[in-house]
């Protein structure tokens, strides 16, 4: 009875992990993805635009990682206890990244010289290749495996350091600038947008090439990745997502052709009807093609690893908590996140449209 | 010189977390206080439509944005050096404090960061009500975050409601027992009442800094009005709660009491130290100065109770510093009596109507601006060192609870921390005290991005422009 209850739980419970995981990958992961478009867009007005299109919701956005950290102590405090140490280097300059990042928001305005501005641009902008970097390193470490005796992390602290890390690193910080890209052309206008489609695009066949690359090597990395993807009848269910990953590739750049044909028509005519523009359905084509990309790339990961959660060997029952407390928590979070959810989107929709260049800064 | 010469990694990684959770307190202390005074003030010109509400609010909205920035970013570190550094208690205790974090983050900090976007950047967006509840939305969420994490400290300091497995982990038994443990309500309540006073201190010392420039500021006078009236009715409360939480420390872990009072030996009739060193070699607190029996009348209530001494208790059960625990206390309490006073000398000087004009006061407020800060400080060192060698008191220790991370991995990362702890927040603090320099006057503006960010296409909720009410109501004295 209770390994009944306990088994539903935890699959639950990874479910929601996984997910509070993904929510911060795609929305800090715009956020960071500005801050590595930074080196790129140099002129002040631009600069402050991108920031200011994510100042009210960056701070929600990162709370999804405090989440992901918390739940994975509340539900897996195992695995919380093993790859922690086991990153432990790249955990803990991520965290120092990210606090460069996100003081950078608050303290790039308050900078009362050219110089001082300067520097806090370069903390944010670094922050956040930082923080993207060495979350992909992490991703690539999990996946390889990471080396465990009598329930705790039995490796050097060196091990996370790996070309195939590396390689996950560098796309990473390829993807998040996608999405920030992908954002910019939804939430911005003119010059800036015409900029961010350009990078969209480069960065999109760059993004679609690394998916193709890590695809590659995951069957390389642990035997039951291998099993996963080509023994039948997995191979047919697996077979969809590939074709799927081009389609949305081929969408990507169709919705950023509309949009450039979009904003010829606007430079053309009177401005009108930008409002309509701002919408999802229009100039956000871009963004949610991109948010698909991940989500693809995220669940190929997690049919992958599945029920992994430390590879090669920790599947999600052996990692959980007690019942009582995964039951505990979760009382909470079927209440709780259904809110988070509707509120973190009342706030979005407060913020929507177009973020302008010519007003707010004097 | 070899590895083993240095600190081993159990000291680096106690000293880490020591760092890394003083630094981060500093900004909730002055947030959770500084969250409620903004819901008041607003609260306050909503219902009397005065422009010198608004622009107080205004005036500290931009410095708790600056602060809140780094409360939010400092915190993030430490929900993640519990894994990082302290593994296996998270491990064993993860099925308890686990879940406490984890209401923590779906109940405290989603509503915080969620609402704060609409609190620093919406009063021109959605309209005042809405504006208004935004803001007590994250006073609340900074009070529940602060619930959770003290209930999680809590258990871990006086453990109940759990049962031990048999490979040492703790299972949760009851969860109601579990976060009213104890320690709990007295614990949450004085560090609840030592944030407001942290924040009542610092806005008075701000308010007096201006006021000793310009009396006849009518922001900075209503800023040490209230700061006065907060000091004035919550320093003797906190020295009330401060009492109770001491007798319950007593009788859940007597040791550190024992420590904080420098007593050794067990006796009844024992004496209040005021002063001295206390010496673990010689088991002996050595130039102890300090008055006959009021110890035990204090933690006894009767002249000749018996107080446990430090000897009590095998060395392995004591706390490890114990001067640390001994001293800390000192300042603690004494920052306390100094905060009394300075309420009481508010009161006496606003009855006498000179509480905007009298310059010794105004400067022993700019003095006291930190005090808070430094006395929640020296309380939480007193907690924490106070109940080594345990993380969870009595049943885990501090060695076994530690990461199995290499010394120099530690000693890195915690040279890490120090360089980036140093230049950021060292820079945030400068910026904010470039803030209090400035006099908070008329038509405030509030943080610069929540200059309108106007999007295009949408036309603003009926709002609040720029000091509208200001003509309708304008202070008398400018």
């Amino acid at each position: 009875m209770m390994a009944g209850i306990s088994l539903d739980l935890t699959l639950i419970w990874a479910l929601i992990i996984a997910t509070a995981v993904f929510l911060y990958v795609v929305m800090d992961g715009f956020d960071l993805g500005l801050g590595i478009l930074f080196p790129v867009v140099r002129g002040k007005p631009e600069r402050d635009v991108m920031v200011n299109s994510v100042a009210p919701v960056w701070d929600g956005n990162e709370t999804w990682l405090v989440m992901g950290g918390g739940g994975l102590l509340a539900v897996f405090p195992t695995a919380y206890g093993i790859i922690l140490p086991a990153l432990y280097m790249p955990v803990i300059l991520m965290l120092l990244a990210l606090v460069f990042r996100g003081v950078s928001f608050e303290m790039r305005f308050r900078a009362e010289t050219p110089r001082g501005q300067l520097w806090w641009d370069r903390a944010f902008s670094w922050g956040s290749y930082v923080a993207g970097f060495l979350q992909g390193v992490m991703l690539g470490a999990l996946v390889q495996g990471i080396r465990v005796a009598d329930g705790a992390y039995a490796g050097g602290w060196w091990d996370w350091l790996t070309p195939f890390s590396v390689f996950t690193g560098v796309a990473v910080v390829i993807g998040y600038g996608l999405l920030g890209a992908c954002w910019l052309v939804w939430r911005t206008e003119r010059a800036l947008q015409a900029e961010a489609r350009r990078f969209a695009r480069g960065l999109g066949l760059a993004t679609l090439a690394c998916i193709v690359a890590v695809s590659a090597a995951m069957p390389f990395l642990q035997p039951s990745f291998r099993d996963r993807w080509f023994t039948l009848p997995n191979l047919l269910l697996a077979a969809p997502v590939p074709i799927l990953v081009a389609l949305l590739g081929w969408a990507l750049f169709r919705a950023l052709g509309a949009a450039d044909r979009r904003a010829n028509a606007e430079a053309g005519g009177t401005g009108e009807g930008t409002e309509r523009r701002g919408r999802l359905a229009h100039d956000g084509m871009p963004f949610l093609c991109a948010l698909g990309l991940f989500g693809l790339s995220y669940a190929g990961l997690g049919v992958s690893m599945w029920p992994l959660i430390v590879p090669p060997d920790i599947t999600i029952w052996q990692a959980a908590a007690a019942p009582s407390s995964q039951l505990f928590l979760l009382v909470g979070a079927a209440v709780l996140i259904p809110v988070i959810l509707a509120y973190t989107g009342y706030v979005y929709w407060l913020f929507r449209g177009k973020v302008r260049a010519d007003q707010g800064y004097h | 010189m070899t590895w083993p010469d240095l600190p081993s990694a159990l000291d680096l990684a106690r000293f880490q977390f020591a760092f890394t959770v003083v630094w981060h307190f500093l900004f909730p202390a002055f947030t959770i206080g500084l969250a409620s005074f903004l819901a008041v003030l607003q609260g306050l010109w909503l219902w009397t439509g005065r422009a010198l509400y608004l622009d107080s609010f205004r005036y500290w909205l931009k410095i708790f944005a600056v602060n809140f920035a780094m409360g939010v970013v400092s915190g993030i570190v430490l929900s993640y050096q519990f894994g990082t550094n302290w593994s296996v208690l998270s491990q064993r205790a993860g099925n308890i404090i686990g879940p406490l974090m984890g209401y923590e983050v779906l109940t405290a900090f989603f509503l915080e960061a969620g609402f704060l976007g609409v609190m620093l950047f919406g009063l021109n967006r959605v309209g005042k009500g809405l504006h208004f509840l935004a803001t007590c939305l994250v006073a609340i969420g900074t009070l529940g975050s602060a619930f959770w994490i003290i209930a999680a400290n809590s258990w871990m300091q006086t453990p109940t409601g759990h049962s031990v497995a048999a490979d040492g982990t703790f299972m949760p038994d009851d969860w109601w027992a579990i976060i009213f443990n104890p320690s709990f309500p007295y614990r949450f309540l004085h560090v609840v009442i030592a944030t407001y006073l942290t924040t009542a201190l610092i806005v008075g010392a701000v308010a007096a800094f201006h006021l000793l420039r310009d009396r006849a500021n009518e922001r900075a006078r209503l800023m040490l009005s209230m700061a006065m009236w907060m000091a004035l009715l919550v320093a003797p409360v906190q020295a009330l709660v401060g009492d109770a939480h001491g007798l319950n420390t007593l009788r859940h872990q007597p040791q550190k009491v024992a420590a904080m009072e420098g007593h050794w030996e067990t006796q009844r009739g024992a004496p209040l130290i005021l002063f001295g060193w206390p010496d673990a070699a010689r088991e002996e607190t050595r130039f102890a100065l300090g008055i006959p029996k009021l110890g035990s009348l204090i933690l006894g209530h009767s002249f000749d109770a018996e107080i446990p001494g430090l000897k009590a208790f095998p060395p392995e059960e004591r706390p490890t510093n114990v001067p640390l625990v001994f001293w800390s206390f000192r300042v603690m309490v004494g920052l306390g009596f100094l905060m009394i006073f300075l309420g009481l000398a508010g009161l006496w000087l606003r009855w006498r109507g000179r509480l905007y004009d009298t310059p010794w006061f105004l400067r022993w407020t700019v003095a006291m601006g930190p005090a808070g800060l430094v006395a929640v400080t020296a309380g939480w060192i007193v907690t924490e060192a106070g109940r080594q060698p345990y993380t969870v008191y009595g049943l885990l220790r501090t060695a076994d609870s530690v990461s199995p991370v290499a010394a120099p991995a530690v000693a890195a990362s915690l040279a890490a921390f120090a360089v980036v702890y140093v230049v950021v927040f060292g820079a945030g603090t400068w910026y904010m005290f470039r803030l209090f320099r400035q006099a908070p006057h008329v038509h405030e503006e509030g943080p610069p991005q929540g200059k309108p960010i106007r999007t295009a296409g949408i036309t603003p909720a009926p709002s609040v422009p720029h000091g509208a009410d200001a003509g309708r109501l304008s202070p008398a004295a400018e």
